[in-house]
């Protein structure tokens, strides 16, 4: 007979797991990219903006692109525990399904965060922003704007997972839950980038949306992992 | 496949010795392995098991037949704790909750529940991980056991589909389960490959596993199963000691029946 393992060691085990199954496949990383490098080209030609307008605009564009793309990667996350019905396996294993909730969403978080790595230059480029505003403020809004984004989207792909049209139902959900942590990030992104106002209250919003969603989620994902 | 397995070593199983006489009461036994009481489970308006009673021993090895829609599937979900039943109870290792005792039991499913992306020791070290078993020489053992290679470095979505059933059961076994359920592990494997398993599968139970075999190759699991239990519409019509005769080739029978009408109606041609 063996033992329950421990939370940290199969997330730490399920992480890894992830990061290889996705180095070989690059499903989620290629279909972000790609998606992302769309919008941003489109909007750059759809736009023609001045360098102060461009600061004003810039927070919206950026976060509803990454938006649109962790969508997309959020799909793909659970898709491959689907196949060969994968999910079954970890649901008749002792491990805490919270402990596969959150390797999910730290893989994502670095799907994502690579993506922004990736995005932001570009943005850059595209838009010829410079901020005005200190950029570690823009460090700490990325990472908990990324985590609010990843940690909602983990949590509501794994409720849609057996749904029909799961494509459609994760934005149907997903979006108007966000809709707050969309407003804080983008509000606190411009607020740095223009230096009008201090982003300080959007990013303790962020702060609290993600101590909040995270929770919850942890406590919710055990139902979730096991309905029929 | 080797014949040294250290998979399940556990009491002996008790009719071994005494060349495998049958007994299949609880009562005589002591306590069962998995007792059921009046299971129902509905899929919508559609009743797949209709009020399954049933007490199984320990260390027998227990083979569950029936046509295709009979519930034998089903009836191994609910009892794995996969699916929940809309009604009655399932005690599993002597708890009603299946999760206090998920390190007792291995499941094989239908589908091979493997990572197409990883190789059969990766995909055996992540489950066996889930069990807090952090053991690589135990991998490559179960790998071992079921007759293939663990420094086989190809992904298991190239193998056949005959090594990935073969590869789930390594998976269903490596943390040495004292209850094993297998869902058509049969199904894509050939004869040699499958008679293998069934050696295996003996094996385990004389060292005192239980095993509940769904499969429509009733004829392999005949010379090692213990009891067979048939299923038709849901419900439990027949439990037998071994697996009779009469069982082994009804569809061949039927199929025999179907060509002679066919030949019959081709000889009516000039």
């Amino acid at each position: 007979m063996t033992s329950a393992p421990g939370l940290w060691a199969i997330t730490r085990r399920s992480l890894v797991k992830d990061l290889r199954l996705e180095w070989r496949s690059k499903d989620a990383i290629n279909s972000m990219l790609f998606f992302a490098l769309l919008v941003v080209v489109i909007f750059s030609f759809g736009f023609d903006p001045t360098a102060e307008e461009s600061r004003k605009i810039a927070g919206g564009l950026l976060w509803v692109a990454i938006l649109f793309a962790t969508v997309v990667a959020l799909n793909q996350t659970w898709t491959r525990e689907l196949r060969n019905q994968v999910l079954d396996a970890y649901r008749l294993s002792p491990a805490p399904p919270q402990a596969l909730f959150l390797a999910k969403t730290v893989g994502n978080f670095i799907f994502v965060s690579i993506l922004e790595v990736l995005m932001v230059p570009l943005f850059v480029v595209f838009y010829n922003l410079r901020s005005v505003g200190p950029l570690w403020q823009l460090l700490v809004v990325a990472l908990l704007a990324t985590w609010a984004l990843v940690v909602n989207g983990t949590f509501f792909a794994a409720l849609s997972i057996r749904t029909r049209s799961r494509e459609i139902m994760l934005p149907l959900i997903l979006f108007p839950i966000s809709i707050p942590a969309l407003l804080a990030m983008v509000d606190a992104t411009t607020s740095i980038l223009t230096g009008d106002n201090s982003p300080i209250f959007w990013i303790r919003l962020l702060a609290v949306y993600d101590l909040v969603f995270t929770s919850v989620s942890l406590i919710l994902f055990e139902p979730v992992l096991n309905a029929e | 496949m080797t014949d040294t397995t250290p998979i399940k070593s556990g009491v002996p199983h008790p009719t071994s010795a005494a060349g495998g006489a049958y007994s299949p009461s609880v009562g005589e036994c002591g306590n069962a392995a998995v007792s059921i009481r009046d299971v129902v489970r509905h899929f919508g308006r559609f009743a797949a098991l209709r009020g399954i009673t049933a007490d199984f021993a320990p260390g027998q090895l227990y083979v569950l037949l029936g046509e295709n829609g009979a519930g034998k599937s089903t009836l191994l979900r609910v009892i794995a704790g996969l699916l929940a039943p809309s009604r009655g109870t399932v005690t599993v290792l002597g708890s009603t909750d299946i999760r206090a005792v998920a390190t007792r039991f291995g499941y094989m499913g239908h589908a091979p529940l493997l990572y197409d992306e990883m190789s059969a020791l990766e995909n055996l070290e992540y489950f066996a991980a889930l069990y807090g078993i952090n053991d690589r020489a135990r991998c490559e053992e179960a790998i071992r056991t079921v007759g293939l290679d663990p420094l086989l470095e190809r992904r298991v979505g190239q193998y056949s589909q005959g090594m990935r059933q073969r590869i789930s059961l390594a998976r269903a076994i490596v943390h040495g389960p004292e209850l094993l359920f297998l869902d058509e592990p049969f199904s894509n494997v050939d004869v040699r490959s499958a008679k293998q398993m069934t050696t295996l599968l003996a094996r385990m139970r004389d060292h005192g596993t239980t095993i509940f075999v769904v499969t429509h190759q009733a004829a392999l699991m005949e010379p090692v199963a213990d009891e067979c239990i048939v299923l038709e519409a849901g419900r439990l019509i027949a439990r037998e000691k071994g697996i009779p005769a009469r069982l082994l080739t009804p569809y061949l029978a039927e199929e025999r029946a179907a060509l002679r009408g066919e030949r019959g109606n081709l000889e009516v041609e000039p």
